[in-house]
């Protein structure tokens, strides 16, 4: 007969990575190492203006002032990283001669897409959804942007939506001025890093008034072994404007570790909304923990002027190490941040996840939903940081951090911090952790529903609330991708 | 239709089912009574397969199949329904989506196609109104926050949905008014055909003044002391359980 011993086989059996496979596609690397030669080579290859060389430069030279000094605090373990063994650029050889549609796109890169299931094609986003939901494609194939679609539909709303390499040469002012206000150059290691060496990324400007009327999407992904990823996103949302941006990622497997640095920053204007959603579904190496992406992001968004508004959605499923706190720093008055989350490690996967949300301006408030599931030998920490300042009056924070354990050789930690330095303000915190129970589960089989899609549908329900917070058809695809993750459960 | 013969069953090695023959023939409705720690409820969780028995010896069988080394997800494929004396909650997952999910896979189970969302809805809807239960009833939290008496409307409302031909009834009366308990009697009686059998698990008289069985077992340390017909029921209830250890 069945025991709960049989659910934790069948999350430990569970890391069979759909998505692994790699396309053959010939690269163009830059030499392994990181210097300031590299760092030049970086810029001339994308034809980069002097100010921005500049840029990298002075960051690099931060680098190398901070020498390895990497974050100690989270609770990871992993292998030293060797900066020296990581090519810092590579693009696919059609870059030279940028296609001009799609149908001029490498066959072998839309297959890849094809075997992801990522609707690139323009057609197949246009077929049955014409007038619903539009979704526009700025994919990411490994660092440089080989396809954007809806441009022009975007352009005549005045809304910029491009690489970050095509804002550089389009619209160099507003890169210059938003470029490192939200994430500074020396603000952690890797932002850092990020800053010498970023490959490529989005661009997103939404001008005053403007309501963007489709979802804004960029699938990323991994592909050459051994090549590090260093996006680089700006969201800059103007006065009373509105976007909603989707983020989705799935990397081939690899043996070798594959690091990720990306930055991420966001700045929403007078009362404009930025809602960003993130689905992340690196390869999280293997049953031993072997292979698998590094994730150290730094995504952080500012409430710049009053009534403004950011809300991050991350679920999170994907790689071997992952280090992220979507923050949000509410400078506005009135202005809100929100953070939902959903988390799942299993097998061998690390994850230290976590907000931070800086009040500063009087009125602010702001909202964390923190849902974590560790299954297999999966260690799971929320790490949160609530930081009232003393200016910030009648400020309010409500946190849930609840946790949900599968099986009896996982962890579930949380951390949260809390500074409070203004008496009028109302901060609430809620923690809960919970395991599956052999009850619910019985109660599911016995109503003739099989251990894979009992898991599935309470770790469902476990996690709803942050799933209603994401787009629609991105949370039918994060639903879909905590059942995969949680496949071959059973024993 | 089932068929328990010679059945030993123990928890941590204490004997809570001793050398069991029980019998519920097609179209029967048979009634277990007994006082509290009598073994009821191993007997039905062992007939549904819930995991942390250890059975000594003996074998149940259900259509001339032995169901021992079944999972519990199969036997509910094959007509084995048992209606929780403490029904389980599910936070996150609305009731009626429950509902498709178990009713989808048995039907997948049995390779017939999901069903129609809007027969599907038709019919819980009806159900439901037949229990006196609102429409909201559907879209709440799988047993999150119901009451006692919603609950156990919940099985039955389940148990109507999901056409078993075996009905374990674990003591589905306890904690209803009265005006629950005629609901939920009715449906019972309703569902109740030649084709379909229960066994209904029972301290009390109330439920089978309702639902009348064709037999009924006195069950007391793991084993029937006593069998009869419905008139059973009125002798227990006058001289109580000790008359019969």
């Amino acid at each position: 007969m069945r025991t709960s011993d049989d659910t934790t086989k069948l999350v430990e059996e569970a890391s069979r990575y759909k998505y692994g496979f790699t396309t053959n596609i010939e690269q163009d690397l830059a030499p392994k190492g990181l210097n300031k030669d590299i760092v030049r080579f970086i810029s001339q290859k994308k034809n980069e203006p002097k100010w921005l060389l500049e840029w990298r430069l002075k960051a690099f030279e931060t680098l190398e002032k901070r020498k390895d000094n990497l974050p100690t605090w989270a609770n990871l373990k992993y292998d030293k990283i060797d900066f020296q063994d990581i090519h810092y650029y590579a693009a696919p050889k059609s870059e030279d001669d940028k296609p001009k549609s799609l149908d001029e796109v490498d066959p072998e890169l839309l297959r890849a897409y094809d075997k992801l299931g990522i609707p690139l094609k323009e057609q197949e986003f246009l077929a049955g959804v014409k007038n619903s939901h539009k979704v526009a494609v700025d994919a990411v194939f490994d660092s440089v942007s080989v396809a954007t679609t809806f441009k022009s539909e975007l352009s005549k709303l005045g809304i910029i939506f491009c690489s970050f390499s095509e804002a550089v040469a389009t619209h160099p002012d507003l890169v210059k001025k938003y470029l490192g206000t939200v994430v500074p150059v020396n603000d952690n290691y890797f932002s850092t890093l990020n800053s010498a060496v970023f490959s490529d990324g989005s661009f997103v400007y939404i001008p005053p008034g403007v309501r963007c009327p489709m979802e804004l999407s960029t699938y990323f992904r991994i592909n050459a072994a051994n090549t590090g990823q260093f996006e680089r996103t700006l969201i800059i949302a103007d006065k009373n404007s509105y976007v909603s941006y989707l983020e989705g990622c799935t990397a081939p497997m690899r043996d070798e570790n594959q690091l990720h640095a990306a930055v991420v920053e966001l700045v929403a204007l007078e009362n404009a909304e930025i809602k960003y959603s993130t689905v992340q579904n690196w390869y999280p190496g293997d049953k031993n923990g072997k292979g698998g992406i590094y994730n150290f992001v730094t995504k952080r968004g500012i409430c710049q002027e009053a009534h403004s508004k950011i809300s991050w959605t991350q679920v999170e499923t994907g790689s071997a190490v992952t280090w992220k706190y979507p923050s949000v720093i509410l400078k506005g008055d009135y202005s809100s941040g929100e953070f939902y989350s959903v988390a799942l490690s299993h097998n061998c996967q690390q994850a230290d996840t976590g907000t931070k949300m800086i009040h500063i301006g009087k009125n602010t408030s702001s909202r964390i939903v923190s849902k974590g599931i560790s299954a297999g030998r999966g260690q799971q920490t929320y790490r949160g940081l609530v930081s009232i300042l003393p200016k910030a009056d009648n400020t309010k924070n409500f946190t849930q951090c609840d946790s949900l354990l599968i099986g009896n050789d996982c962890g579930a930690h949380t951390v949260p911090y809390i500074d409070v330095r203004n008496k009028s303000s109302d901060v609430a915190h809620e923690a809960s952790t919970s395991k599956i129970s052999e009850e619910q589960l019985f109660f599911c089989l016995q109503r003739g529903i099989t251990e894979e899609d009992a898991t599935a549908l309470i770790v469902n329900g476990f996690c709803r609330e942050v799933f209603k917070s994401l787009p629609m058809e991105f949370a039918v695809e994060a639903k879909k991708l905590l059942e995969l993750s949680l496949e071959g459960a059973v024993g | 239709m089932l068929k328990i013969s010679n059945l030993s069953v123990s928890v941590e090695n204490k004997l809570i089912i001793n050398n069991l023959d029980l019998e519920i023939d097609e179209g029967k409705k048979v009634a277990v009574m007994g006082p509290n720690g009598s073994g009821k409820s191993t007997l039905s969780n062992v007939i549904s397969g819930k995991p942390g028995y250890d059975i000594k010896e003996g074998s149940i069988e259900f259509e001339d199949t032995d169901i021992l080394k079944v999972d519990p997800e199969e036997r509910a494929t094959m007509g084995i329904f048992m209606a929780f004396q403490y029904p389980v909650e599910i936070p996150g997952i609305a009731n009626s989506s429950f509902l498709r999910t178990a009713i989808n896979s048995i039907r997948k189970k049995n390779n017939i196609d999901p069903v129609n969302t809007r027969i599907f809805l038709e019919e819980i809807n009806q159900i439901a109104s037949k229990l006196g239960l609102d429409k909201s009833f559907l879209s709440r939290d799988m047993n999150a926050g119901f009451s006692g008496g919603e609950k156990k409307k919940n099985e039955i409302l389940q148990l109507l949905l999901l056409k078993p031909k075996l009905c374990v009834l674990d003591e589905i009366d306890s904690g209803l008014d009265i005006d629950s308990l005629k609901v939920i009697s009715k449906g019972i009686s309703e569902y109740s055909n030649k084709k379909n059998s229960m066994l209904i698990i029972t301290h009390y008289q109330r439920l089978l003044d309702h639902v009348i069985p064709d037999e009924v077992h006195i069950f007391n340390n793991g084993k029937i002391v006593e069998s009869g017909d419905h008139n059973l029921v009125k002798i227990l209830e006058e001289k109580g359980y000790k008359e019969f250890s």
